[in-house]
């Protein structure tokens, strides 16, 4: 394989060289956990192991709970309370897996903003990144039809506006929807549909998982720096790197336990407080809530959605431009999947030669702004629209276009940026002292 | 033609959604309740007065369908002895037939006695709402601004919801067509279907000799709808307990065994 220098399982004679010829299996592990990982990655490296357990005890609580659901617009919300009361540990069962899909969606969104302000994205990690976004869509696909199982009030409706999307496509619109649903409305046979890709869109997630990892392990991890590890002979990538395993599989343990702490201090004393209490009342098709809300991690791009009604003129212009094809509706779907697009196309929009935003002055502050940008774009994805939020909205959403359609590739012309060091061992060598040889092992 | 409903509802709820804003969002009440906060919990004899007043008030027109009545003696909730929930179960009345055949009994065509293994029976006839969840279904302490503080630090204010609409009537009354709508402080928009003669002081009489006041009544039944609709809380705090303990003792652990590993590596940190 490819990749950054190191040592190889060499099979012990006797089975494992009899396995090895056969299957190299345990090889294909060892290389995995010895991957030579650069020495001075700091904590926001640690998601990843966080976004792995997610995946896991999502599939694993996932898979318990589906021996107890009812997929029926009869019974499902009753299923869900029979898992409360009568099924063993079915409440915490319950519990971590919807409070489960908010770490998971936290956990991402660090990551993802790890990777923005590391350069993470850029060459030759593009790959990397591309299928890292593929996974974040179908996480909120998985999320949004597993938020539709419990047969709530916003399962129901939360899944008539976001179904109602597909409907704004020109021509096959109304097709499309219809056989998304399998009817003409949401009822039984959509309820059946999404209950079955919630159970297998975690496993195609996995898959990709697995190309991720396999992709990066090609590439090597990025790390605070940007600056490549040297790859000239083994002496210097040791000099830059230390193996996967044991550094870094405690060090992302021992995050994982402190952020596990908290997740469980949510699901056992707070277990509905990320949740809205619409959802403990049946669904209705004919009691609209009053305010329709999509769960918190979804937030930022239903604003997005919402902010591009037709009194922006934007979307006038491109309503007349186009002869009313594009209107409103379809206008707030494009913005909506091209916020996410945007991102994607992040390694291809970013000129700048400096990888990490560590040595780029200005684009520290830019990118300070994209954050709290996607915070207030939260919030206003929560709010009940005014006037005021749909201002707010409006410049919230043109920033996080600018930022990835203009500032991104404006930075790299316009920036001085600073002297990135040479090495990822020169740089480690100018914040930590080097270590006494301690006491013999 | 469904997106087109769609995108109306879409704009219907975000004007029916303003006008209720308009009308104020209903005054909640902050209880204190034994069960708040990580340790609370859940006080046997409060949920059986707040099971009295469900039973001799509250049912007669709203039903509590996802509680199995045998979970009176559960341990964590009522705690009621099994013959006494025996006794309650053939004491109790299916006020709506109509809405519960798995009750009636094809040779009468009436509703048998019920067993402590049946669910306490729905009711539809004056279409009050189930409130089987209903304390998990209502918030009381929303924003501010959306940033959700206040439920954060307050909670999610089902049962004071509860607890404000029992407290929350002031008498005045309003026809809408053929419907009488009740005043009351505590609901979304200010008028409600339940009449506000439908609870009143000393309407029961503790046997434990608490006086039965509104407020008393309000916050008795409001802890066990709590209970209704959460039955398994102590087990969920015991277990979360359990764990950010045993995560704790594991973090002490992973935090050394780390600090020792990368103590081969890593000097201490240089001054800038």
């Amino acid at each position: 394989m490819a990749g950054i220098p190191h040592d190889h399982y060499e099979p012990k004679p006797g089975f494992q060289t009899w396995l090895h010829g056969r299957l190299p299996i345990v090889s294909l592990f060892y290389d995995v956990l010895m991957l030579p990982t650069p020495k001075n990655l700091n904590w926001m490296w640690i998601w990843g192991i966080v976004l792995t357990f997610c995946l896991a005890l999502q599939i694993v609580t996932g898979i318990v709970l589906a021996m107890h659901y009812t997929p029926n617009v009869d019974l499902a919300f009753g299923s869900v309370e029979h898992i409360m009361r009568d099924v063993n540990g079915g409440v915490m069962l319950r519990y971590l897996h919807a409070n489960g899909a908010s770490l998971f969606f936290f956990a991402v969104y660090c990551h993802i903003f790890r990777g923005l302000y590391y350069g993470s994205y850029k060459a030759p990690r593009e790959v990397t990144w591309v299928i890292g976004m593929i996974i974040y869509f179908l996480m909120i696909a998985t999320a949004f039809m597993g938020y539709v199982l419990p047969w709530g009030q916003m399962s129901f409706w939360g899944a008539t506006v976001i179904t109602g999307l597909f409907g704004a496509i020109p021509g096959v619109g109304t097709a499309l929807q219809e056989w998304l649903l399998g009817g003409f409305a949401i009822g039984n046979a959509t309820l059946n549909r999404f209950f079955s890709l919630h159970y297998l869109l975690p496993f195609v997630i996995a898959a990709l998982v697995a190309v991720h990892i396999w992709a990066f392990h090609t590439t090597g991890n990025n790390n605070p720096t940007g600056v490549e590890v040297r790859r000239g002979s083994k002496a210097e990538v040791e000099a830059d790197t230390v193996p996967f395993w044991p550094y870094y599989v405690i060090k992302d343990l021992f995050a994982l336990c402190l952020i596990l702490m908290i997740f469980f201090a949510v699901v056992g004393f707070m277990p509905n407080y990320l949740g809205d209490p619409d959802n403990y009342i049946q669904a209705n098709p004919l009691a609209t809530p009053a305010h329709i809300v999509p769960e918190w991690y979804l937030l930022p791009f239903y604003a997005i959605l919402r902010t591009f009604d037709n009194t922006v003129w934007v979307v006038q212009l491109a309503h007349f431009v186009t002869f009313g094809i594009v209107d409103s509706k379809l206008f707030g779907v494009i913005a909506m999947a091209g916020a996410i697009l945007a991102m994607a196309l992040a390694p291809w929009l970013d000129t700048s030669s400096v990888r990490s935003g560590r040595y780029r002055p200005m684009f520290k502050a830019w990118f300070a702004v994209l954050v709290i940008d996607f915070v207030v774009l939260m919030w206003c994805g929560s709010q009940v629209p005014s006037a005021f939020t749909g201002w707010v909205g409006l410049i919230a959403s043109t920033y996080w276009f600018g930022y990835f359609l203009v500032i991104l590739p404006l930075l790299g012309v316009l920036e001085k940026p600073l002297l990135a060091p040479a090495s990822i061992e020169e740089d480690f060598k100018s914040h930590y002292a080097v270590p006494s040889p301690g006491p013999a092992e | 033609m469904f997106g087109k409903i769609a995108i109306s509802a879409a704009f219907a709820l975000t004007v029916v959604a303003g006008s209720a804003l308009a009308a104020g969002e209903g005054e909640t009440t902050d209880v204190a309740f034994s069960f708040e906060g990580p340790f609370g919990q859940f006080d046997e004899h409060q949920l059986q007065r707040g099971l009295q007043v469900y039973t001799e008030v509250c049912s007669t027109c709203h039903g509590l369908k996802f509680v199995r009545i045998g979970a009176l003696a559960d341990e964590g909730g009522p705690h009621l002895p099994e013959d006494q929930v025996k006794a309650y179960a053939k004491a109790f009345p299916v006020n709506d037939e109509a809405s519960n055949p798995q009750f009636i009994d094809p040779a009468t065509g009436t509703a048998r006695t019920l067993l402590p293994s049946d669910h306490f029976p729905a009711n539809a006839s004056q279409a009050a709402p189930d409130l089987s969840v209903m304390a998990k279904a209502r918030k009381g302490f929303e924003g501010p601004y959306g940033l959700g503080t206040n439920q954060l630090f307050k909670g999610m204010g089902g049962p004071e919801h509860i607890y404000s609409i029992i407290n929350g009537f002031t008498g005045e009354t309003k026809d809408v067509g053929a419907v009488t709508l009740y005043e009351n402080k505590a609901f979304p928009g200010g008028w409600m279907a339940m009449p506000n003669t439908a609870i009143a002081a000393d309407q029961v009489t503790y046997a434990d000799g608490t006086e039965a006041s509104l407020e008393n009544e309000g916050k008795d039944v409001a802890a066990f709808l709590m209970w209704a609709a959460e039955p398994k809380m102590m087990v969920r705090k015991e277990s979360g307990f359990k764990a950010v303990l045993l995560l704790g003792l594991l973090s002490v652990l992973l935090y050394l065994t780390n600090k020792r590993l990368w103590s081969k590596v890593k000097g201490p940190k240089l001054a800038a």
